[in-house]
């Protein structure tokens, strides 16, 4: 089973704090069997999450995510491969006997139940006296701002309140991680916004790994310590906010997360760790290189839309040696914030740009016109380097 | 104008309903109340003289009849819920995309008659049928075994004829419970049997309720399946009933006790829904 391709697997995404993860996947793969085809859902996977971090799985419907937690809390097992929680091989072993909870998307409260009945469902399993019971109930419920709501029924209340219910019911149990299958997805807009912060502090207060499963990449960009960003089966990318936003390893994560303008071009020559690309006497891509290329290479840029300047007119002084792609705007949309304007450029890709509306009350350009954009270098970013 | 009609229409919907009721419920009942108060015989006529006493007079006669009618019918019911539930567990949860077959399978026996069924039932259970008479043949029963005229017979003849009764509410009420609430059980370290007896079940009595209701009532009342797979020993009140009616033409008699079984089963009906047919029984379940 430890493979020498294994360990090193294992040493690239093994949890940064060090110690036993909390849960661990040692090529784990879950295929389905669908008319009598074999239907993989979740491709050769290695994973480990530590200790009271807040990680997330973000992709697409289908890319796997749900599998994958459903893999932690035993609802699925594994085709292939272990599946561990702190260090223990849990391959096998029923839900009810893991030591994770999990919130589910639509709550799935026992209707027939109190909010007290529910929240304390868990530790009467777990044979906790009822003085235990009563006092943990409540402290939880305070947690959760739902002091006072104990005699409720889950139809009695809004989506938000059930959200909580929902939430203390799992928490009060103490697991070794928590996991939350897309739980703000019912919750407006607002609602959500403010139960991501709340949730971020529940988990700060209470120190418990959460694993949250959200195709909401806005949502795993705010809350989470580290996001595995998971395409057909198979996890795309691996690391910090920051890291996933501003380093994506494919064109897959560069599209999925945020806006990205990805243009292709053949290297014209190396300089100094930049690659030039070229596609008009004036029309440049230069980007920092960290791989060995060489001249015409094809490569694949990533550029997010409010690293671009956009002027119109006048091809700019060009004194840093940045990128410079002339083009024509064909669409303007104003956001309050910002505004939006769409550039078919000489380089064949549309790209999107982003002007803050911070001193400018004046759109910068109009449908038709002719722009240039202009970037600094090391705001290109070479997909996968 | 407008306004009018459209505060009366609710109202027309229930009027071809209503009617219907009117003329086939309301009018014979009003008919045969008046008819168990009448005196007379099927030859001089019968007259209206208020003569209350065929009620007590019917009472006393057949008590034993009414007794055994309840009792059977709810024997019958129990045994209703022992065996519908599984199937409906099992339709509801492992019937996947042939739910519907398996739903017409168990309606499939109300296409034949319901007397032809029971009667059929008799050709099963009589002492030289396919089941007993190998039985004896092995010797494994004695010469004076049978099953036919025992109030075994008559009550499994009844859990026959009712059972998709009984199974098809049960399936609804278990076919609504969300699969995440059953998952959601066993992420609180419920093990399957926990799981049942707290969540699944509970959240299934509404069924179990209703199909109570819809077995119980005719069941008790039933007429044909004594008289085909039972005995002197095992008439029920509907047979009494019945030949009240139409061999002795004893009407007063007939419509009287038609009443005492309709207020004995309307008595037993509101009960058993005071008792169990609020959501408390379903939170009183879970413990």
């Amino acid at each position: 089973m430890t493979t020498p391709q294994h360990s090193a697997v294992r040493a690239r995404t093994a949890a940064p704090a060090g110690g036993t993860a909390a849960i661990e996947f040692v090529g784990v793969n879950k295929n389905y069997l669908s008319h009598g085809e074999t239907v993989p859902a979740v491709k050769r996977t290695d994973l480990a999450i530590a200790q009271g971090e807040f990680f997330s799985l973000l992709g697409p419907s289908g890319c796997g995510k749900t599998t994958t937690m459903r893999m932690i809390a035993g609802f699925e097992e594994p085709t292939a491969g272990k599946v561990y929680l702190d260090g223990q091989d849990v391959t096998g072993v029923s839900a009810n006997k893991r030591d994770v909870n999990m919130v589910f998307q639509s709550y799935a409260l026992f209707p027939h139940l109190n909010t007290h009945q529910n929240v304390a469902f868990g530790l009467e399993r777990k044979k906790v006296s009822r003085s235990e019971i009563a006092r943990r109930v409540g402290e939880i419920l305070e947690i959760v701002s739902l002091t006072g709501m104990e005699k409720r029924s889950p139809k009695e209340m809004s989506g938000g309140q059930q959200q909580r219910v929902a939430l203390a019911r799992a928490l009060v149990n103490r697991p070794r991680a928590l996991l939350l299958d897309e739980p703000l997805g019912a919750l407006d807009l607002k609602l959500r916004q403010q139960m991501q912060i709340e949730l971020k502090r529940i988990q700060r207060e209470v120190g418990i790994t959460f694993v949250y499963v959200t195709h909401d990449q806005g949502e795993a960009l705010t809350m989470s310590d580290r996001i595995a960003v998971m395409n057909a089966g198979v996890i795309e990318q691996l690391g910090s906010p920051r890291e996933i936003y501003e380093r994506p390893a494919s064109r897959f994560v560069a599209g999925f997360i945020g806006t990205s303008n990805i243009v292709d071009g053949h290297v014209d020559r190396v300089e100094g760790g930049l690659a030039l690309l070229s596609y008009t006497t004036q029309d440049r891509v230069v980007v920092p290189v960290a791989r060995p290329v060489r001249q015409g290479d094809k490569l694949e840029v990533s550029i997010r839309p409010e690293k671009i300047d956009l002027h119109r007119g006048v091809p700019p002084v060009q004194s840093t040696g940045g990128s410079v792609l002339s083009g024509t705007v064909t669409e303007v949309v104003y956001h309050g914030t910002s505004t939006n304007y769409t550039v078919a450029t000489a380089a064949g890709a549309d790209f999107t740009v982003f002007d803050q509306n911070a001193s400018n009350a004046d759109d910068l350009a109009d449908r038709g016109d002719r722009v240039y954009l202009t970037w600094a270098p090391q705001h290109s970013y070479l997909i996968g380097d | 104008m407008s306004r009018v009609k459209r505060q009366i229409a609710p109202y027309l919907l229930v009027l071809p309903g209503g009617i219907w009721l009117l003329i086939f419920f309301a009018v014979p009942m009003v008919a045969m109340l008046s008819l168990s108060l009448q005196e007379g015989d099927i030859v001089s006529g019968y007259r209206f003289t208020g003569h209350w006493q065929t009620y007590t007079e019917a009472i006393s006669a057949y008590q034993t009849q009414i007794y055994r009618s309840l009792i059977y019918g709810g024997i019958a019911t129990v045994a209703l819920i022992v065996l519908a539930f599984p199937v409906a567990y099992w339709i509801a949860f492992y019937g996947g995309r042939r739910k519907p077959t398996y739903l017409f399978l168990v309606l499939l026996p109300f296409f034949v008659s319901f007397v032809l069924r029971t009667i059929s039932w008799r050709q099963i259970l009589t002492d030289e049928g396919p089941l007993l008479h190998p039985l004896r043949e092995a010797g494994l029963i004695g010469q004076s075994f049978h099953i036919l005229g025992t109030p075994f017979a008559v009550i499994a003849g009844l859990v026959y004829n009712f059972l998709p009764f009984m199974v098809l509410p049960i399936y609804v009420a278990l076919e609504r419970i969300d699969p995440r609430v059953v998952e959601a059980a066993r992420d609180l370290y419920a093990n399957p049997a926990t799981t049942f007896r707290r969540v699944i079940f509970p959240l299934a009595l509404p069924g179990v309720f209703a199909g109570v209701l819809m077995t119980f009532v005719p069941a008790s009342s039933d007429f044909v399946n004594s008289e085909v797979l039972g005995s002197s020993e095992t008439t029920m009140i509907g047979q009494v009933i019945q030949a009240q009616f139409l061999d002795n033409s004893d009407y007063p008699t007939a419509s009287a006790l038609s009443f005492v079984l309709m207020f004995v089963l309307l008595i037993g009906v509101f009960t058993y829904a005071r008792i169990l047919g609020t959501e408390d029984v379903m939170k009183v379940a879970a413990r």
